[in-house]
């Protein structure tokens, strides 16, 4: 049992969404793993196993006609946002029905519908794509506000530091979220990073930089939202570092041999989805059955998807030659 | 009218068509750009459509593609063409695949101008000719203005293009001055056009040296040699039919590029001329160019490795003798 920690709750059906939405994250990627390992998902995945509360607790506050980018870890964006999960699954699988048609992959979960406007493959890169979509919200006058998720990693790299300086200087209406999973690749953030915490960074960039609790969804969803009001009231951008972690490898096999003994098993009890189980148990807001009960129909569903997507075809090959250039 | 006052005028008539241009680079608000291209359009259009940039290439460039995605139409300029490499990135992986990788979720209407070529005097990191870098990317509209009508009208055309295009404009082309009708209009993309008709032989070449190319071509004409130039004004994409058109009349081809050898663009037409229009060769096909020479700062040397019109013409010349 997992000690109750104290908060500002959220409102019942708030906790319910983010508690369900997490859960959906984690058997989504539980199952994704076992298709990859099965050969139906190719090349690679990057799972955010651990990481669930940095998606549902910031995807909760945002509002229609915001967007965001992401990382290629993004699967859990892409769920929290809303997209489908079958046409998550048919395009990680390469099928015609998949988000992307089956052209993207793992990697580039997008949902343009949703505001989703794509998890990135190059690290860094979907900084400044977000720094344009603000720059959109800026001249438009729309009170809308652009997301963009990074590791601690991407904080190393000339995107990061020309996006955040871009932003700063023409007080976009920009979120930079990092969720600082303390590993980039196999390398831990302190043989690659000489700062203790990538939110100290925002100083340079005459920015605020908080520091929140990643495992923590009602905490991430209160510092988000007030940074979010702060960007649609013409306050500029925000340097938000999620501290979190992640339960698996960087990808793919990747057992992560590199951590410290004892670590995994030190965050493992924190827990996202186990710290705001917790704290609804207490409040009578879930009991145990109820918590199983959804999870079974979670599991149902998923495997209901990845049958029916085992079935849909493979993109025709002409289409190959096709979405390169807009025609018209 | 100049080329430069053809691209002032452009960029104006575009922002005044549409209030979702928006122009930003380094210095094209206030100073009215390096190369004085954008003088007045802050005044006219305000901060919010023009703006200055730090000189952070990747971040202005990624952010013209984030702008085009959710609803404007950005113009960026990158000022010399030389500093593409350094935003290569957003423009390999991001820009050109943003479509495609979507499945055609979004369209990317956005242009980014950027002054090319040798000529001035810049060395050899601000003299560069950056097409051939860009052709091979497939998802991206490259086009290369030589005369001032086009200047204007393809930069017309890539502002309302819904693909991303990147304009080279060529800087010693900026003073360059011809008459032109008082109604400029849009050049389309994807359209070569034959600068001089010609009988005896074909010659492919874009912006300055197609210029130094049609003066060729009259030294040409005294000695009897009849040149047609074409004048490619857009690389990507390449319009086949009008050189393989003059090719059947002419049945020699030499390709004039302000580029290296290797890998540059005019190997692509010799390519398609092999493959398209090799029984109407009575010829070889030559190529003038940069060899493997880089451009160099001392003037005898930059007017040595861009064919000049010497070159050009004894190009054409031994090729007749062939």
């Amino acid at each position: 049992m997992a000690e109750v920690t104290q908060v500002m709750p959220l409102a019942m059906e708030t906790r319910q969404h983010v508690l369900k939405q997490m859960m959906e994250i984690r058997a989504a990627e539980e199952r994704i793993q076992g298709l990859f390992l099965e050969n139906l998902i190719r090349g690679t995945t990057h799972l955010c196993i651990g990481q669930e509360a940095c998606s549902a607790g910031v995807a909760a506050i945002l509002e229609p006609g915001d967007t965001v980018t992401c990382t290629y870890r993004g699967h859990g964006h892409a769920i929290a946002m809303g997209m489908s999960l079958k046409a998550m699954i048919a395009e990680m699988m390469g099928k015609a029905s998949g988000a992307c048609k089956g052209k993207g992959g793992s990697m580039h979960m997008t949902d343009a519908s949703l505001g989703l406007l794509g998890a990135n493959a190059i690290v860094g890169a979907q900084l400044p794509i977000a720094v344009g979509a603000a720059l959109t919200a800026q001249v438009k006058k729309t009170r809308s506000i652009a997301v963009t998720f990074f590791g601690e990693g991407a904080s190393n790299i000339g995107a990061f530091h020309e996006a955040l300086n871009l932003a700063a200087v023409w007080k976009l209406p920009v979120l930079f979220i990092c969720e600082n999973n303390r590993y980039g690749e196999y390398s831990p953030m302190h043989t690659t990073t000489p700062v203790a915490n990538i939110a100290d960074r925002a100083a340079s960039y005459g920015m605020p930089g908080i520091i929140v609790d990643g495992q923590d969804v009602e905490t991430v969803y209160h510092e988000v939202r007030a940074a979010a009001d702060r960007a649609r009231n013409g306050e500029g951008p925000v340097l938000i570092e999620l501290k979190t972690y992640r339960f698996r490898g960087h990808s793919r096999t990747d057992q992560a041999p590199y951590r410290p003994e004892g670590e995994l098993e030190e965050w493992l009890k924190r827990d996202p989805i186990v710290i705001l189980k917790a704290r609804m148990i207490a409040d009578g807001q879930i009991d145990e059955t109820e918590y199983e009960e959804l999870r079974g129909a979670i599991e149902r569903n998923i495997h209901d998807v990845v049958e029916w997507a085992k079935a849909e075809p493979f993109p025709a090959l002409e289409t190959l030659y096709q979405d390169i250039y807009y025609e018209g | 009218m100049t080329y430069r006052e053809a691209a002032t005028k452009a960029l104006v008539d575009a922002m005044r068509a549409d209030e979702n241009v928006v122009l930003f680079g380094e210095d094209v608000g206030i100073a009215g750009g390096v190369f004085k291209v954008t003088p007045g359009l802050y005044e006219e259009f305000g901060g919010s459509r023009v703006r200055d940039t730090p000189i952070s290439e990747q971040a202005f460039i990624g952010a013209a593609l984030g702008a085009a995605i959710t609803g404007l139409r950005p113009i960026a300029e990158l000022m010399f063409a030389d500093f593409i490499p350094v935003a290569m990135d957003q423009i390999v992986n991001q820009i050109a695949k943003y479509r495609y990788m979507s499945g055609g979720q979004f369209v990317v209407p956005l242009t980014i101008r950027a002054a090319q070529g040798a000529g001035a005097g810049f060395g050899t990191q601000h003299s560069q000719c950056a097409e051939s870098w860009l052709m091979n990317i497939p998802g991206l509209r490259i086009v290369v203005p030589g005369t001032v009508a086009d200047m204007y009208g393809l930069l017309r055309s890539a502002i309302e293009e819904n693909n991303p295009v990147i304009v080279l404009e060529h800087k010693v082309l900026y003073n360059f001055a011809e008459d032109v009708p008082d109604q400029l209009t849009h050049v389309p993309i994807g359209k070569a056009i034959v600068r001089r008709v010609g009988k005896d032989v074909t010659v492919v070449a874009t912006q300055l040296v197609m210029q130094r190319s049609l003066e060729a071509a009259e030294i040409l004409a005294q000695e009897g040699i009849d040149v047609e130039v074409i004048d490619l004004r857009t690389m990507a994409p390449l319009d086949e039919g009008t050189i393989l058109t003059s090719l059947a009349k002419t049945h020699r081809l030499i390709v004039v590029e302000e580029a290296p050898h290797a890998g540059g663009w005019g190997g692509d037409i010799v390519s398609m001329a092999a493959d398209k229009g090799i029984y109407w060769l009575d010829a070889p096909v030559k190529r003038v160019n940069m060899g493997g020479a880089l451009v160099a700062y001392s003037p005898p040397l930059e007017d040595e490795v861009v064919p000049n019109v010497k070159r050009i013409s004894q190009a054409i010349r031994d090729l007749m003798s062939e």
